[in-house]
């Protein structure tokens, strides 16, 4: 009871601050909306027993990647760069696509109705972080690895466009 | 959850008293700052309020207080008041997973001093002190000042940063205890087997990644004072500006307990069993407590003797140690430590690999580095 109390304060509180993310008028109002949001969903997470995933999310979304976006948008000069406001057609198309989407995935919900998870199955360790690390290290070991060279892909090519050629200047 | 239950009563308490302590602590930071400055510098320092000047911090709380409270016209006002609040709430929220203590038994309740056992315990710390750079970042932009941006840029590319070698010189302690629970770690360093002398290479990264995390000197290039003004602090004053101070020395602290927790053996102390079976398992548990806080009190001293003993180090260099010296130092760091757990000698592996690193710079010195001859 309480629980669920809980959930539907949170889901609220998440729906809410997702919205004011779009709604917000200043950039960088908009960015301290989303690290808001991270949060809530976080919070979904601990209420999911996922603690693990709950303190990934934070580190990287909310910690890393949150704080290059604002450090982005606290450069620019927001005076001079506000984007021009759009014709009052394109506001009314992006309202009929929005809500078209918005209905097929509300009926597209309520046509499957999705079973609901059985409680004799129910495992309350499956989000904990040693679960995690044996089946990542066991039966997804090969995506896995992959990832990682993925990444390390990615983190080459950063340093190798970050890198100063001969003779450029400083900054 | 029983709101009434003694459990709950009891974790409330102690939690309560965790904060007192931390702020308290926080506070003669101040006093104690100024008075090692002034050892340093061979002067007396503060002297004047109570004897030896003991009642320092609280007339610095009072002058605090009566200043004019200021808001520059063209900032942000909610952000700009967010700001020194942010860097206050996350700079408390460290202390949730530190263990302070083992299980006690008072008034027939039984709980252990530690705010929450969470088995992420290490992750939170992370979390937080990740989040950590928010207040000033914020709190810089909103000043809508040139200087207050610029420091409040530097705070945030440093602690980017300086987190990477720091997580990376955590994953060697964790290859250790193979739990990321902080109460875990420290059970594992029981009885004298102190990380210290398992990773005395992961140890000296984490304590420079401290440094530069708490933004102190010789890191504190966002408060740089003759490039700056003041840095992300500039257009503060009044207890705003207090707020900012005062998380920094809530962040000194807090950082100590953590690496006390880390690499000294938490809350173990020598002769742990003989106060056990002189006094009780009570007096031993708060004894522990007292000597966590003790070697957390040593780094805080340490944070200052290096403050009033370096130099501020240039912004190009603080990043060329960051990311060219400490992160390759700190993955050298996990390889040998993997090394060691997996032929079964962690601490020989500790030392063999401190002595090869120091040898291959010698030769890399020797060999590749040319000398200017005087």
């Amino acid at each position: 009871m309480v629980i669920s109390n809980i959930w539907y304060f949170l889901s609220g509180l998440t729906l809410l601050s997702a919205l004011m993310v779009v709604l917000a008028k200043n950039p960088i109002h908009s960015v301290l909306y989303l690290v808001f949001t991270f949060f809530c969903i976080s919070g979904h997470y601990v209420l999911l027993n996922a603690q693990f995933l709950m303190a990934v999310n934070i580190i990287v979304y909310a910690g890393a990647i949150m704080v290059l976006f604002l450090f982005v948008i606290m450069m620019f000069d927001l005076k001079k760069n506000q984007p021009e406001s759009k014709s009052s057609l394109t506001k009314l198309a992006g309202s009929v696509v929005a809500g078209t989407l918005l209905v097929l995935l509300i009926a597209l919900l309520r046509k499957n109705n999705l079973p609901a998870p059985s409680e004799v199955n129910f495992k309350s360790q499956t989000g904990m972080v040693e679960t995690l690390g044996k089946i990542l290290y066991t039966e997804y070991l090969l995506p896995f690895e992959l990832i990682s060279i993925l990444f390390f892909v990615a983190m080459v090519g950063a340093v190798m466009l970050g890198k100063r050629e001969a003779g450029d200047r400083n900054f | 959850m029983d709101l009434l239950s003694d459990f709950f009563l009891a974790k409330a308490a102690f939690i309560g008293i965790v904060f007192a302590i931390t702020l308290g602590i926080a506070a003669y930071s101040t006093y104690f700052e100024r008075k090692i400055a002034a050892f340093m510098q061979d002067r007396i320092g503060p002297d004047r309020a109570g004897p030896f000047g003991i009642l320092q911090p609280l007339a610095d709380a009072v002058k605090m207080f009566m200043k004019e409270d200021f808001i520059p016209a063209n900032s942000n006002k909610w952000l700009f008041i967010a700001g020194p609040c942010l860097s206050m709430l996350t700079a408390l929220m460290t202390s949730a997973v530190v263990p302070f203590g083992d299980t006690v038994t008072l008034g027939g309740v039984t709980f252990d001093l530690q705010g929450i056992d969470v088995n992420i315990g290490i992750l939170w710390v992370f979390g937080i002190v990740s989040l950590g750079v928010y207040g000033i970042l914020i709190g810089g932009w909103a000043s809508n000042n040139k200087y207050s941006l610029l420091g409040a840029i530097r705070a945030a590319s440093q602690n980017i940063s300086y987190e990477l070698a720091m997580g990376l010189a955590i994953i060697a302690i964790l290859l250790f205890t193979g739990s990321l629970s902080t109460k875990a770690i420290v059970e594992g360093q029981q009885n004298g087997h102190w990380n210290i002398f398992y990773q005395p290479l992961g140890f000296i990264i984490f304590l420079i990644c401290a440094f530069a995390e708490c933004n102190r000197t010789p890191f504190d290039l966002p408060e740089c004072e003759t490039e700056l003004i003041g840095g992300y602090h500039t257009e503060y004053s009044s207890m705003k500006l207090g707020f900012y101070l005062f998380a920094e020395y809530i962040n000194m602290f807090i950082s100590g307990a953590v690496m006390a927790t880390l690499y000294f053996g938490g809350y173990d102390y020598p002769g742990i069993d003989f106060v056990t079976a002189q006094f009780g398992n009570n007096i031993a548990v708060f004894v522990g407590m007292g000597a966590l806080i003790g070697k957390a009190l040593l780094f805080v001293f340490v944070f200052m003797w290096v403050r009033w003993t370096l130099p501020r180090f240039r912004y190009d260099q603080l990043m060329g140690l960051g990311w060219a010296g400490l992160i390759p130092l700190s993955m050298y760091n996990v390889v040998v430590t993997a090394f060691g757990i997996l032929i079964g000698k962690p601490f020989t592996a500790g030392i063999v690999g401190v002595v090869l690193l120091i040898l291959g710079l010698l030769i890399h010195d020797q060999l590749f580095v040319k000398k200017k001859i005087a």
